[in-house]
């Protein structure tokens, strides 16, 4: 074996799978999972369309410690179906939402990377959406922190943008990208003046870890190895916003004075510079210690108002 | 019906609600409270700044802590599409909004959503799906996605999707289908007063999420219940065994 696979930690967690990130990211040998694949509670509506299925659905749900503390953990698997819900998938994590409000674990983690909803199960797909929110706003009311980790291949689009502004925290990677409508919706519905999805530069901009960081729509910027969505796991526990009127109070204020502030911009550079980035145009190149310099003066990428 | 003739029917003695924008917001007298109202009209797409306004509303609300019913009436097209929506966080606008409502419904107001036309995606997510107990009225037409996108994406021919749709409420678009799925609890009868029904959809407002029940009650979601309590059946052994 070559060094790098012997250190689950330095794997990629763009390149990993769902149970690859899971197994590393928890203390070592801790996780168990949930409705295993040997449990084959797979689709009951793929092969009418006659598509293969996946014996997990395309989520590993389970229960792990992260430095001794008990957590929940749920992981899509981008690379079945793009990671979105269907019926199993969806209720497999509502079913650790539901458990969570009464085991109370220290944190629930949600590996997010999910296209959004299946459309071969859209109306399914897009209730589990809803109930995910529900569970997960009980969940934080009752003091259990949602951490949300964004990295994978699919990114958090859709109903998965949607939940994931339900959590208390997220970290996101570079390669993480969080937005309701995707590059290829925009441009199918509005045109390729609107937006053109063969730009990748441009869709990194506009949905990239970078900018959602930058503008604190994330609130932990990680490299893309497992070892440091767990550390920023790790700190982001720690620092959950209570879920009450204060937090959403202060969340109005703060998108609100976005819309005002940036509303006019065109471009995410142009945001960039309000912010007081000097070089907005070497953000995407930026290392990841260079960004964290940068994001530590701006003010808008820190708060509790989520 | 029409918003306006919905409005007449849910506040006979009269109401204070507007439509700016596509945007409804406003007040009216339920059971002796003001019920506060907000929605969407005109099959508008829902963006960063519908959102927020929406959401203020319902945090106003909620800051009066008089527990008032919330309803919210939707006839929206999905989440505006556009590169400005997304470039300022349109997930966190449209989450802030569905928040809103679930802190209204956990400081004890009741939030009956009520759809009276279309709805799609990420508005629908947001509004009424967000509610306790949303209803429907007869020619609602919520949808995820209509059949010739789907038939576009899953690049199976439109008429076998067409077909398909008739024995298989799980994809399908349609009012009928979300009542199967568990998504929409009830659907009312425009022929008898909104107020007394939507009073009832109060008093009658289930504890706890019950769409899943419902979904597998009514076949729409034949598994999720099952699959759901079997995760945390599993979770609960688990954490006994330490």
């Amino acid at each position: 074996m070559s060094p790098a696979s012997t250190d689950p930690s330095a794997l990629s967690w763009y390149e990993a799978s769902a149970r690859q990130r899971v197994a590393a990211l928890a203390d070592p040998g801790s996780f168990r999972e949930f409705l295993p694949p040997t449990a084959r509670r797979t689709s009951p509506h793929l092969p009418l369309f006659d598509l293969p299925r996946a014996f997990d659905d395309g989520i590993v749900v389970g229960r792990a410690t992260l430095d001794g503390k008990p957590v929940l953990v749920a992981a899509q698997e981008g690379r079945f179906m793009g990671g979105a819900f269907g019926e199993v998938h969806g209720a497999k994590l509502i079913g650790l939402l539901r458990a969570a409000r009464d085991l109370k674990p220290a944190a629930v983690l949600i590996l997010f990377d999910t296209g959004g909803v299946r459309l071969q199960e859209a109306n399914a797909g897009e209730t589990a959406i809803a109930e995910a929110m529900r569970a997960i706003a009980e969940l934080r009311a009752a003091g259990v922190p949602v951490i949300g980790l964004i990295g994978g291949r699919a990114g958090a689009y859709g109903g998965g943008g949607l939940i994931a502004g339900t959590c208390s925290r997220l970290a996101v990677s570079e390669g993480g990208r969080i937005s309701v409508s995707g590059p290829e919706v925009i441009e199918t519905n509005k045109g390729a003046e609107e937006f053109d999805s063969r730009d990748r530069a441009l869709v990194w901009r506009t949905m990239g870890g970078k900018h959602r960081r930058l503008i604190g729509g994330a609130d932990a910027f990680a490299d893309d190895t497992v070892a440091a969505f767990r550390a920023a796991a790790l700190d982001l526990i720690a620092r959950a916003p209570a879920f009450d009127l204060a937090t959403l109070e202060a969340e109005q204020a703060r998108l609100e004075a976005r819309i005002a502030r940036f509303g006019d911009c065109r471009d995410a550079t142009e945001i960039w510079a309000r912010l007081g980035v000097n070089d907005p145009e070497a953000v995407p190149a930026m290392t990841t210690a260079a960004f964290d310099e940068t994001v530590a003066r701006v003010e808008e990428a820190h708060h509790d108002a989520r | 019906m029409t918003l306006a003739e919905i409005l007449a029917s849910l506040f006979p003695q009269g109401h204070r609600v507007r439509v700016a924008d596509g945007l409804v917001g406003g007040h009216g007298p339920l059971d002796g409270v003001e019920a506060t109202v907000i929605g969407i009209d005109g099959d508008t797409a829902l963006g960063i700044e519908g959102a927020l306004a929406l959401s203020r509303a319902v945090l106003d609300a909620v800051r009066a802590g008089d527990r008032a019913p919330i309803l919210v009436l939707v006839d929206s097209d999905s989440q505006r599409m556009s590169r400005r929506d997304e470039l300022l966080g349109l997930n966190e606008c449209l989450a802030h909004l569905a928040k809103a409502l679930l802190l209204a419904d956990q400081a004890g107001h009741p939030t009956i959503g009520l759809i009276y036309g279309h709805s799609a995606a990420g508005a629908f997510i947001a509004t009424a799906l967000a509610t306790r107990v949303l209803a429907a009225l007869p020619g609602a037409n919520p949808s995820v996605m209509d059949l010739p996108s789907v038939a576009r994406v899953t690049k199976l021919p439109l008429d076998k999707l067409q077909e398909m749709a008739k024995s298989t409420p799980v994809f399908a678009p349609g009012l009928d289908n979300m009542v199967a799925t568990g998504a929409v609890h009830a659907v009312l009868d425009p022929a008898r007063p909104l107020s007394e029904q939507v009073r009832a959809l109060i008093a009658d407002a289930p504890a706890d999420d019950v769409r899943d029940r419902l979904g597998a009650e009514r076949g729409g979601r034949p598994v999720a219940r099952a699959v759901a309590e079997a995760v945390a059946d599993e979770a609960r052994l688990e954490a006994r065994r330490g």
